[in-house]
């Protein structure tokens, strides 16, 4: 097939939860991993007469999305109905926003894509989420603890043009929201998904093609499969001739295709209609102001920090800045380093490394950020060497004791006790005399092998430095 | 009313009083109602269900705290709750098959704060299905007969609290209004009604028809039982976040007895041409009988009222039409054997709802829909706010609007049922007070010549209820407005 030519327009409409401790409209818990139907009430469940009450906190967090995305936050938007007809919407309707949406008009850079990419966003709005269906034998459950849960719905414009751009906009978005605590981000557990809108057009065409929409993506890798299937599959029906029909598709993540839903379960006509039992949704500028003096760094102004004030390179800003926790703690390393590269590279191996094997983030995975920085300094001032800190590194991870404690348990300090270095080289050459002949004749690579021998007579701990120092000057004699 | 020796005949400010002086004890008199339903209500058909054990538990615990003293005035008055109010543990049918053998886990918000005052709940009042209705003839449970002619009707949609009240099952009761579903059947009845303010009563827990229009409201023998009632019902709701903070008044306080000075409103457009002209003539005398109480009448207008029914039945049944879309046999209630989901929902919603409901969610459906939606819905609302605005232009003139409650006395069972536009009708007077949120009280003002109850409506402004409660207590006392007791 031939993709020559043709060109992918792409929008996004991201699902994602807020993180609040109750439900949007009662007083619920929100909490993942309860048995089914455990975080229920009358309200959650749209019991005959019960009514919404707008959880405050939720709106809180709307707003700081609004803002970390650069949306205007509307002074008064409403709630809309939205009418549709499934067994996990226990209203049959859903409440929304719809004419007023809370954000409007933002708009995300898109890291790492040559000059900067902007990524408009039409509108950001609350919602309430359904429940869930479970399909078991022959019969049809339904699991309501997630009904209820807030939820800020974020599309953006058609601005994307490919499968990686659309991932790289998805992990920002994502990174963002984690950042400003709006939301854990945890696709796996439903909290972040996606639908894409997907259309293809000949280069340069002025009008954007007939747009599929793919439903309920949940991961990073289903997003970019499912693009790059559709846009084939788009092409392909072009190039034949064919006229792409507007339609909604879902993901076989088996298949590795899109495949159309059935027209039954789609076939809607929301009738949208202001929400009757709750009042405008009125958000002052004091709070608008109060919430925007709180907002916490964000991943762009993180980055190029990183790069400006640490000289470190794209890549490493990119793995440091992530996700907030290995920011904020290859952060709280820094006091009283002044070598920078070296924490950098630390996280980037040892703590990431332990954090990726115990599934945790580096708070919980690693030691404190504090004892690991007290650990580097020691190295910098060499009263251990970089060895002996991943030594105490390792035994850190499970004991949890100091720097300090650990170093003087496991007795790593150097040791820099000249006459002692002195001796151990002594014995090394007078141990190898034709090594030493070798040396001396001009094989100036052995020298790596006499200061080896010397850190393994000293037990690792001998001052690197003077056992080169001293290692010279005996060589030379 | 014809004094009775009968306890179940007392209005709640007797009950409340002799109740204090230990005359009789709760039970006493909870058993005078139980026995009054046993007796007439299989002719009239006014309750859904009969609480009697519940009642009696919850009268003996009310003789208990009568006797230590420092009771509400509500402790121990036997009431009747329209089914339409969600009471734990106590089944909630809204009329309908539907939800036939649906039991609440919670309590509707003024269902918990009559409890904590220590009211005795005799049963569930009969009801239009889902209120929808003004004769109590779309019932799932058969139609409620008028206690003054039992082959009329009731009125509706709160059809069984009116009736109830006045053939004394009970000594109040609880009703809602949409669209006049308190005050007319409290007019078809000959009792007291009031339909307060948008907003003054919570709405949790009580099922809902159209919810910007819906009001809680009670059912009484006397304007000053209207104002006990509403004193306990009103107020802020932290489950409801449409009730109004406001503080409410002491209402039984505010009922002085004073109109002078007071300046009624009598808009031209409510006396037309076809109304029953024994209606016109007993709402006349009662302007009559203020003006000799030291008060004014001016005829005012209110241009947009034609548009009133028009207006209504597009906004409630588009809100009914949401409203009543949980109701699918996934969760609770009616559950019909399907093959998949849309099935599911199809059958179960066939054979669960009324004629009425089904013809009142296609037209709220067809109101909200793609393309229809700025010419209906849009539309409908635009007038809402012009009918809205005639009120508070009127209101600029008077201090109240005095009006009849409906064009016509009760009229006969099944005689309006083939025609759904001539029963809706009946509401002419009453909806659009629901469009502009507005305090209505209905209080009988005569009788017709075949002896049936004729309504007067007070409306006043919004929050207003103190004062229309003490226009329409005054008329009361000056004894201008006999009640006449049901020969049952």
């Amino acid at each position: 097939m031939n993709r020559e030519g043709y060109e992918a327009v792409i929008g996004l409409e991201v699902h994602t939860h807020l993180q609040t401790k109750s439900k949007l409209f009662c007083g619920c818990s929100t909490e993942f991993g309860k048995a089914p139907n455990e975080n229920v009430c009358p309200v959650c469940m749209g019991m005959p007469g019960v009514l919404p009450v707008l959880n405050r906190h939720a709106v809180e967090l709307a707003v700081r999305t609004g803002l970390a995305t650069n949306c205007e936050i509307a002074p008064r938007s409403i709630f809309d109905r939205k009418s549709y007809f499934y067994p996990d919407l226990p209203k049959n309707y859903q409440i929304s926003q719809y004419e007023t949406p809370i954000g409007k008009g933002g708009y995300i850079d898109l890291p790492g894509h040559g000059e900067s990419k902007r990524v408009r966003l039409v509108r950001i709005h609350i919602e309430e989420d359904a429940g869930k269906n479970i399909h078991e034998m022959n019969s049809s459950l339904v699991d309501f603890n997630r009904s209820g849960v807030p939820l800020v719905e974020i599309v953006s414009e058609p601005d994307l043009r490919t499968a990686n751009e659309a991932v790289t906009y998805l992990r920002e978005l994502r990174s963002i929201l984690r950042y400003i605590g709006a939301s854990d981000g945890r696709m796996e557990e439903g909290s972040f998904r996606c639908d894409v809108n997907v259309s293809v057009r000949k280069k340069d065409a002025p009008k954007f093609g007939v747009k599929t929409e793919i439903k309920n993506l949940n991961s990073f890798r289903f997003v970019e499969k499912a693009i790059e299937h559709e846009v084939g599959r788009q092409i392909k029906v072009l190039e034949a001739g064919g006229k792409v029909e507007q339609e909604t598709h879902l993901w076989d993540p088996e298949r590795e295709e899109t495949r159309p839903m059935r027209s039954k379960e789609f076939a809607n006509d929301y009738r949208y209609f202001p929400e009757p039992d709750l009042p405008p949704l009125v958000v002052p500028t004091a709070m608008v102001e109060s919430v925007r003096r709180a907002m916490p760094e964000l991943p762009a102004v993180k980055r190029a920090r990183y790069v400006r004030d640490y000289g470190l390179s794209g890549y490493e800003v990119g793995v440091l800045t992530a996700e907030k926790e290995t920011a904020d703690y290859f952060e709280a390393m820094l006091p009283g380093l002044t070598n920078v590269k070296m924490a950098a590279n630390w996280v980037m191996t040892e703590v990431l490394r332990v954090a990726n094997e115990s599934g945790k983030a580096p708070p919980e995975a690693a030691p404190a950020a504090a004892e690991v920085g007290t650990l580097l300094r020691m190295v910098e001032a060499q009263k251990i060497s970089l060895n002996a800190a991943k030594t105490a590194f390792a035994a850190m991870c499970t004991s949890r004791k100091s720097a300090e404690a650990t170093v003087a348990e496991l007795a790593l300090a150097q040791v820099s006790d000249e006459g002692a270095i002195a001796a151990a080289c002594a014995k090394v050459i007078a141990e190898e005399p034709d090594k030493v002949a070798e040396y001396r004749s001009g094989r100036d690579k052995l020298f790596g092998f006499f200061v080896g021998q010397v850190m393994k007579a000293m037990g690792g701990k001998a001052n690197p430095k003077m056992v080169n120092e001293i290692l010279k000057k005996k060589l030379a004699a | 009313m014809a004094p009775s020796s009968e306890l179940n005949c007392l209005t709640i400010s007797e009950a409340a009083e002799r109740l204090r002086r230990r005359e009789f004890s709760v039970l006493e008199l909870t058993r005078a109602c139980l026995e009054r339903i046993a007796a007439v209500d299989p002719k009239l058909n006014a309750f859904i269900t009969v609480t009697e054990e519940e009642a009696m538990a919850q009268a003996e615990a009310a003789d208990r705290r009568l006797k230590a003293g420092a009771a509400a005035t509500l402790c121990g008055i036997p009431l009747g709750i329209k089914d339409i109010y969600c009471t734990a543990g106590m089944r909630t049918t809204c009329a309908s098959k539907i939800l036939e053998n649906f039991v609440p886990p919670f309590d509707a918000s003024v269902i918990a704060k009559l409890r904590r005052e220590g009211a005795v709940f005799v049963g569930k009042t009969n009801m239009d299905e889902f209120a929808m209705g003004s004769s109590t003839e779309n019932s799932a449970f058969g139609p409620t007969a008028n206690p003054h002619d039992l082959t009329r009707v009731a009125g509706g949609s709160s059809g069984g609290s009116a009736a109830a009240v006045a053939a004394d099952e009970c000594l109040g009761a609880l009703g809602t209004d949409t669209g006049g579903s308190i005050r007319e059947p409290a007019a078809f009845c000959g009792v007291v009604g009031i339909k307060p303010t948008y907003s003054r009563v919570s709405r949790y827990g009580v099922v809902a028809y159209a919810s910007s229009l819906d009001q809680v409201g009670p059912f009484s023998k006397s304007v000053r039982d209207a104002a006990i009632l509403l004193r306990t019902l009103a107020g802020e709701d932290p489950q409801d976040s449409t009730c109004s903070a406001r503080p409410v008044p002491d209402y039984e306080r505010g009922l002085t007895g004073d109109v002078k000075g007071l300046r009624i409103g009598v808009p031209k457009e409510f006396f037309v041409e076809g109304m029953q002209p024994e209606v016109e003539k007993a709402v006349r005398a009662m302007l009559k009988q203020y003006e000799s109480m030291g008060a004014t009448t001016r005829e005012i207008s209110l241009p947009h009222s034609s548009y009133a029914i028009a207006c209504y039945y597009i906004v409630a049944t588009a809100e009914a039409s949401a409203n009543l879309a949980r109701y699918d046999g996934v969760r609770y209630g009616l559950r019909e054997r399907a093959e998949d989901n849309v099935e599911l929902n199809e059958k179960t919603r066939e054979r669960g709802f009324g004629a009425e409901v089904k013809r009142r969610i296609m037209l709220g459906t067809f109101a909200l829909s793609a393309g229809y939606y700025d010419a209906y819905y849009l539309k409908a609302m635009r007038v809402r706010t012009l009918i809205r605005r005639d009120f508070e232009r009127a209101f600029e003139n008077c201090d109240v609007i005095v009006t009849p409650v409906a064009p016509t006395t009760a009229f006969r069972l099944g005689e309006k049922m083939s025609d759904p536009l001539t029963m809706y009708l009946s509401d002419i007077f009453t909806i659009s007070v629901n469009l502009a949120g507005l305090p209505g009280l209905s209080m009988p003002c005569g009788y017709d010549a075949n002896n049936l109850p004729i309504g007067m409506q007070i409306i006043g402004p919004q929050f207003s209820e103190e004062m229309v409660l003490r226009v329409g207590d005054a008329l009361e006392r000056s004894g201008a407005a006999t009640l006449r007791r049901p020969a049952l």
